[in-house]
């Protein structure tokens, strides 16, 4: 079977990437953070678990511990690398799962049309009808705290809004002449599914969900912050938050680093996800 | 237009009972019995038996929903299972803080996004253009209630400027727009308006710039308009969208202003659904979130209905 | 089953004399959005009542104003949306009929052109892949189906070493109607429809892609129906024409006799309406008095009548139906049938001077 769009478009993007130095930096230090992340058992100076109260709410810049210590004494470097292991998973896999099941869904709705679309997309604007953050702490709170429920309540918040950006993309492709002449050529709906309308649909569904990760890392680690998320003594940047926050008093730069790290992250993957939204512009 | 207004709320209908029921029945969804929250577990099986006779957990969901519907048509959301308080009161009160201080942000948020899109809009590419990009970048990426902390540590610890938290000097109940109530204010409200900011400013800035470069604009200038009638011009055309997407933020304000309260333990609803749900308070929470949905359906649709009014382009639709 | 026998060219049945297309009494509308409860249900009569018949390697022209039907009627044949009544009759064989010829089989003969060059093909596919796509769906193995796409690129004139691997994006609006037309020609079909194909084109380029035209019709036994509203190029390219109005037929008739004596007053009009060269021929008031129809609430009886020099008390009552004024030739005007009661009406001539002097 035909495939869809040849090496040389990607290759395009990536040059073009390459190029601009926003998106350049912003890719370092988003890979940065996720090696950081992702090798934690090796890099981390310390056991992150280790607590002990003589050590408490050390300042930054102490011996030993060049980042402080929180509130139980534990290392605050090795503390926010393993954090940032839940913060990342929390902030990225909603999305990839929104993703999936969102243009799923989208596709069926905007290829099919007429009652099943009405339907699925009713539906839909209930959920379009609740603030993201509000349903995302309501669904939360519903099911109980916890990583797992977060990760459902998160998805959940996503989905109608790949749902949308799908089914509208699928929609207008759907018109084109180029469909028509598909089904000229007898081919069945899967085929010309596939073949024809997924690749076209797969790009701008892909571009408004990288725009997602980081909304998605802010709101995991603000459930957090409230108590719904990650559970104590797992390292997780919002979880820190909370529980540094009376620290604020006492050592109020310890306290806000975790915060920091979000905001950090955050920066550089809307940076590159803009960055790669242009590059994949230019090609359209 | 009245064609439009009436298929506009028959649309907007359905969601609204959507809203409901989903607010209704979302805090079942979780496994266990509700009645834990509200009886101990050892309580004798008679007092657990009143309790659900009392709460209407004997019922079958169907009706238990309906029966809460109507009451709540009436203004009775129930009474709150911790305070014992009614819940429609408590709600009420907490709406009443949660509005002033999503309005007073969202003005402010939209009124600093105009300027800075404006300047960077019309001065594109300029110093200003990037400064106010940057700016807006950052109001979308900062985690507003890390920046709450932030601001809280700056102006309230280190320079003692400006109280930490609550709405008010405590004891004081009631709210009133006066040095003391209004110092409580300002550190939670500029939290919140960095979020409608960052929007506002990208979206102006967008506008400005693309109706800028429009023909219609370069033959104004041909005619010999000065700055201000094309700024006149420029403003018309970029009005109702500003206004759409700043309404919209109003809401999502309202709706999103759950962490921002719980830095500043303002006393609105997010502060309310927050105890709610660690109480495991179900009418409270029941009743919060139905609030605040349907005030979030009906911004919507003050929103849509003022579209066609305000930009002639939708008039037609 | 051998690769070439599943894209075999397909074969003749009934011999020259039996039309390779009849359709009759097609119809299609559309439901509006209208108020829902408070409204009656509008409805827009895209077609009513659209007969016709092709005959094989003749190409027959589809002429007349936005709106009016044709791509819709287009489409219905193609199958591509589905008539709310009427038939099909593939050479001699009933489309989609019990005991006649299946769908698939008949999509295999018919093949469409399509006006938008651009949204005619798959901006990720490579272009030897959109042509090989359609043999692919039909059974042939992917190298087999490369080898014809890149034949048929080679015979539309873009040669399949340089251009095959491009992207229709990096092409100019001609080349990718040829790459259209080549995807069309890959299975090989009789009939082949042109919606417009060249509308969009620039004058030169428009006249290389009819050439080709021209050439695959006699190269291959092609019989095309060639939809455009512009009247020179139907001429140019047609042995006969059809004029539709407001979703009917008003007349058919072969080019000659049309573009000289043409029996219906809207084809008169539309005639008279092509700019020419000469400037001892002008016209000096606008063909076609009143306003541009309103499909969805068309005039009573003959729809053109408030729009025609002729109108009678008759046209309002009874519309028109198609009548043979000269052998081949039909009409739907009371002008033309003396018992139709108008007072104008005429024993049909073999031929009439035109009012502006449109003459061959």
């Amino acid at each position: 079977m035909p495939d869809a769009a040849g090496g040389g478009y990607w290759q395009g993007v990536a040059r073009a990437l390459r190029r601009d130095p926003a998106s350049l930096a912003s890719g370092v230090v988003v890979l940065l953070i996720f090696a950081l992340a992702a090798f934690a058992p090796w890099l981390a100076p310390a056991d992150p678990y280790k607590a002990s109260m003589l050590r408490r709410l050390l300042p930054i810049g102490s011996a030993g511990f060049p980042l402080g210590t929180d509130e139980l004494g534990r290392d605050m470097v090795s503390r926010l690398m393993y954090g940032g292991r839940l913060s990342l998973v929390m902030g990225v896999l909603p999305v990839l799962l929104a993703f999936v099941i969102g243009t799923s869904v989208g596709l069926f709705a905007g290829y099919v049309g007429g009652r099943w679309n009405m339907a699925i997309m009713r539906v839909l604007d209930v959920f379009y009808a609740f603030p993201s953050v509000l349903l995302a702490v309501a669904v939360s709170g519903a099911l109980g705290p916890g990583m797992s429920n977060s990760l459902i309540a998160l998805t959940l918040v996503f989905v109608p809004q790949i749902v949308r950006v799908a089914e509208s993309v699928t929609t207008q492709v759907r018109r084109l002449d180029y469909i028509d002449a598909a089904r000229m050529s007898g081919a069945g709906t899967l085929s010309i599914v596939r073949v024809h309308v997924l690749g076209n649909v797969l790009g701008p569904v892909f571009v408004y969900a990288t725009g997602l990760v980081s909304v998605c890392m802010i709101l995991a680690s603000g459930l957090s912050f409230l108590g719904l998320g990650v559970k104590p003594p797992e390292p997780e940047w919002g979880l820190m938050l909370n529980t540094l926050r009376s620290a604020i008093y006492v050592n109020p730069w310890v306290a806000a680093l975790p915060g920091a790290m979000i905001f950090a992250t955050s920066i550089a993957f809307n940076l590159l996800a803009d960055g790669v939204r242009s590059a994949m512009d230019i090609r359209r | 237009m009245l064609g439009y207004l009436l298929r506009r709320l028959l649309y907007a209908l359905p969601i609204a009972l959507g809203v409901t029921l989903v607010s209704f029945t979302l805090v079942y969804i979780a496994p266990g019995d509700p009645l834990n929250a509200i009886a101990p577990a050892d309580a004798p099986a008679d007092v657990i038996e009143s309790l659900k006779v009392t709460y209407g957990l004997d019922r079958p969901m169907p009706v238990r929903y309906g029966l809460w519907l109507a009451r709540a048509l009436q203004g009775d959301l129930g009474a709150s299972i911790a305070s014992g308080r009614s819940v429609a009161a408590e709600v009420m009160g907490a709406v009443g803080n949660t509005l002033r201080l999503a309005s007073v942000a969202a003005a402010v948020g939209v009124t600093l996004g105009c300027v800075l899109g404006a300047l960077a809009g019309y001065f594109a590419r300029g110093w200003i253009d990037r400064f106010a990009s940057a700016l807006s970048v950052v109001g979308v990426s900062v985690p507003h209630y890390w920046l709450g902390l932030v601001l809280t540590i700056v102006f309230s610890i280190r320079l003692d400027w400006l109280p930490a938290m609550g709405a008010g000097p405590s004891g004081s109940g009631e709210w009133a727009w006066d040095e003391e109530h209004l110092r409580h204010l300002v550190l939670p409200a500029a939290t919140l308006a960095v979020i409608p900011m960052g929007i506002i400013t990208r979206t102006v800035r967008a506008l400005v710039a693309d109706t800028l470069s429009q023909e219609f604009v370069v033959a104004l200038r041909a005619r010999g308009l000065g700055s201000l009638a094309i700024f006149r011009h420029v403003a018309r055309n970029v009005a109702p969208t500003v206004l759409a997407v700043g309404g919209l933020q109003v809401g999502y304000l309202m709706g999103g202003s759950i962490l921002v309260e719980t830095v500043f333990a303002w006393p609105g609803t997010g502060f309310l659904l927050n105890t709610a749900i660690f109480q495991r308070d179900i009418p409270l929470l029941q009743g919060t979130l139905l609030v605040l949905c349907l005030f979030f359906v009906a911004l919507n649709l003050v929103v849509d209905v003022a579209q066609p009014w305000l930009d002639p382009r939708m008039a037609r639709a | 089953m051998s690769a070439d026998s599943v894209l075999a060219a397909p074969t003749d049945r009934g011999g020259p004399a039996q039309p390779l297309l009849r359709v009759s009494h097609l119809k299609k509308r559309f439901a509006l959005r209208g108020g829902g409860v408070l409204e009656a249900k509008k409805y827009l009569r895209a077609v009513d009542d659209v007969g016709f018949e092709i005959a094989k390697a003749e190409t027959l022209g589809m002429v007349g104003e936005s709106g009016c039907g044709k791509s819709t009627t287009a489409r219905l044949i193609a199958r591509l949306i589905e008539p709310d009544a009427g038939e099909l009759v593939f050479d001699g064989d009933a489309v989609g009929r019990f005991g006649g010829m299946a769908l698939k089989e008949f999509r295999r003969n018919l093949q469409m052109v399509f006006q938008d060059s651009a949204a005619s093909l798959n901006p990720r596919l490579a272009l030897l892949d959109a042509v090989a796509y359609g043999p692919r769906v039909h059974g042939l193995s992917a190298s087999a189906a490369r080898h014809r796409a890149a034949a048929l690129l080679d015979r539309v004139g873009l040669a399949p070493a340089q251009f095959g691997a491009r992207y229709p994006h990096e092409l100019s609006g001609g080349q990718r109607q040829r790459v259209s037309i080549a995807r069309a020609l890959a299975f090989e079909p009789r009939l082949v429809i042109l919606d417009e194909a060249v509308a969009a084109l620039d004058k030169s380029v428009q006249a290389q892609v009819l050439n080709l035209l021209q050439e695959l019709k006699v190269e291959r036994g092609l019989t095309y129906l060639f939809i455009s509203h512009d009247l020179q190029v139907v001429r140019y390219l047609a042995d006969r024409v059809l004029v539709m109005y407001l979703g009917r037929v008003v007349e058919i008739g072969t080019v000659a006799r049309l573009y000289s004596a043409a029996r219906h007053p809207y084809t008169r009009a539309l005639l008279s309406a092509v700019p020419s060269m000469d400037p001892s021929r002008r016209t000096e008031r606008s063909p076609l008095a009143g306003d541009p129809p309103n499909p969805i609430d068309p005039p009573s009886g003959c729809r053109f009548r408030d729009r025609c020099a002729h109108a009678a008390e008759v046209c309002a009552r009874i519309e028109p139906a198609l009548f043979e004024t000269v052998p081949g030739h039909l009409a739907a005007c009371h002008l033309d049938d003396p018992a139709s009661g108008h007072p104008e009406a005429r024993v049909p001539l073999a031929s009439i001077a035109m009012p502006d002097g449109v003459g061959a």
